[in-house]
């Protein structure tokens, strides 16, 4: 094993995943990349949607890649940060709402 | 546009040196491992040797003076550059067109090719001959000195096609690859050339703008980035043109430079190997473009000239020989920096190459 558990020339080897399960592997790539295609939304939305995922599944290889995507697309700085505050807004939002389940608690248990 | 910055040649800088940048570029990247050879990408695709299908295109560089410095200029211009085409050798240049009529384009770049004396002449003597004049106005020069105000009326004049660099809609970007308060005259000379009917509908003036990008990162998505450049360009100050091209920067010169000094060179050639694509490969613009240098000399592009890598060695070196027919069955000078014409969708100096 590598003595760190995330190593960026990992993201290089992303596509390897096939060496193992070749059909999967290779159904999800075809999926992978028909999603980023342009449709409805335009690749740079995609690409900007991608990078706040990134940010809310906390993944350093996606960061990375969206990142730099994110630039190759013409998004600007100011939009990439507003994704990730998309992205915060929904994890802070997710964990506070919870508190509408504490409070019911609460207040069943309260006199 | 007064600039401070020297040009690396006169700053002594190694990546002046063509030679210096060409071992850099075919050192090994690390334990012994080299980027693999174009010529061998190329060989693998059928590709090999690379060949022109015609020219129609004479790129012209007139000089390296410019009123910028940019920070990924390949040319390494700069006010502190002092070579300037002559008008002898602009003479040879329009006596190969009146010998080569399948040369519908000249296409004319620098430096700033208006700061050429003999620029407006030139300009006059092609269209006498019936040829499209391209110019790569870098739009600051139009506001940089009286004498270029009515550049705009001059281009409009002679159907002059302009293809001009603006690396982003925004400031932050623009000025810092092309130099601070660039994007505020960018933005003030668009506007003087859409007040001369240039970019506008039904006009004939035709405007285009060049993307590339300001990092080390390849650009993506010409259609959906011109989009963009539309709306905000429109939207944000009333600008309008025709096309955007989409531009990748080749690792030489003051490019190079930023790539080792930054520490991106190796991910940024492992990009441009890993996007090689051999429809770009097949639309390469050296295979319908010729070179000429401010001395005259040929090269297969902008790029080579840079590299001082002159065409073929037992074809026609010189503006004085030129020869189309014996051009036109050369082999291409190719080396490591071709991959940035071929990666991805492709990339020449009218965009991307794959549509």
């Amino acid at each position: 094993m590598e003595n760190s558990y995330y190593n960026p020339a990992d993201l290089a080897k992303f596509g390897n995943v096939t060496e193992f399960q070749p059909e999967m592997g290779r159904k999800f790539f075809d999926y992978y990349g028909e999603v980023f295609k342009e449709g409805a939304l335009t690749e740079r939305e995609k690409a900007l949607i991608a990078l706040a995922v990134a940010h809310a599944v906390q993944c350093p290889y996606c960061i990375d890649a969206y990142s730099t995507d994110c630039l190759q697309k013409g998004a600007d700085e100011t939009q990439m940060m507003e994704a990730v505050h998309v992205a915060a807004a929904i994890k802070g939002g997710a964990a506070l709402v919870h508190g509408v389940q504490m409070m019911n608690k609460v207040k069943e248990l309260s006199m | 546009m007064a600039s401070t910055v020297k040009s690396l040649k006169n700053q002594h800088h190694q990546f002046a040196d063509p030679f210096y940048q060409l071992q850099v570029l075919q050192q090994p990247v690390k334990q012994g491992e080299t980027f693999p050879a174009f010529a061998e990408q190329l060989l693998e695709h059928g590709l090999y040797p690379l060949q022109p299908t015609g020219t129609t295109i004479l790129q012209v560089n007139v000089g390296k003076m410019c009123n910028q410095t940019c920070k990924h200029c390949h040319v390494d211009a700069g006010p502190d550059r002092k070579e300037i085409m002559t008008r002898e050798t602009m003479q040879h240049c329009l006596a190969a067109l009146d010998n080569s009529p399948q040369i519908t384009t000249v296409d004319l770049t620098g430096g700033a090719p208006e700061m050429n004396p003999d620029f407006r002449w030139f300009v006059q003597e092609i269209c006498k001959r019936g040829r499209q004049v391209i110019v790569r106005c870098n739009l600051t020069i139009i506001l940089a000195n009286k004498k270029y105000y009515n550049l705009p009326e001059f281009f409009k004049e002679h159907r002059v096609h302009i293809v001009s660099s603006l690396p982003y809609f925004q400031a932050s970007r623009t000025d810092a690859q092309r130099g601070d308060g660039v994007f505020e005259k960018s933005i003030k000379a668009l506007l003087m050339l859409n007040e001369a009917g240039y970019g506008q509908e039904n006009s004939g003036l035709m405007l285009d703008l060049v993307y590339n990008p300001s990092g080390a990162f390849l650009p993506s998505g010409q259609k959906s980035l011109e989009a963009e450049f539309k709306r905000r360009l429109k939207n944000g100050y009333g600008i309008e043109f025709n096309n955007l091209f989409c531009i990748t920067n080749l690792p030489i010169s003051r490019y190079l430079d930023y790539l080792v000094n930054s520490g991106n060179y190796q991910n940024y050639m492992q990009k441009l190997v890993d996007a090689f694509n051999p429809a770009a490969a097949n639309n390469v613009m050296c295979r319908n473009t010729l070179s000429v240098g401010w001395d005259g000399y040929l090269y297969d592009c902008d790029f080579n000239q840079m590299l001082e890598l002159k065409v073929e060695r037992d074809r026609p070196q010189h503006i004085n020989q030129f020869n189309i027919k014996q051009l036109d069955d050369r082999n291409i000078v190719l080396n490591q920096h071709c991959y940035g014409c071929t990666a991805g969708a492709g990339s020449s100096c009218g965009g991307e190459t794959v549509k």
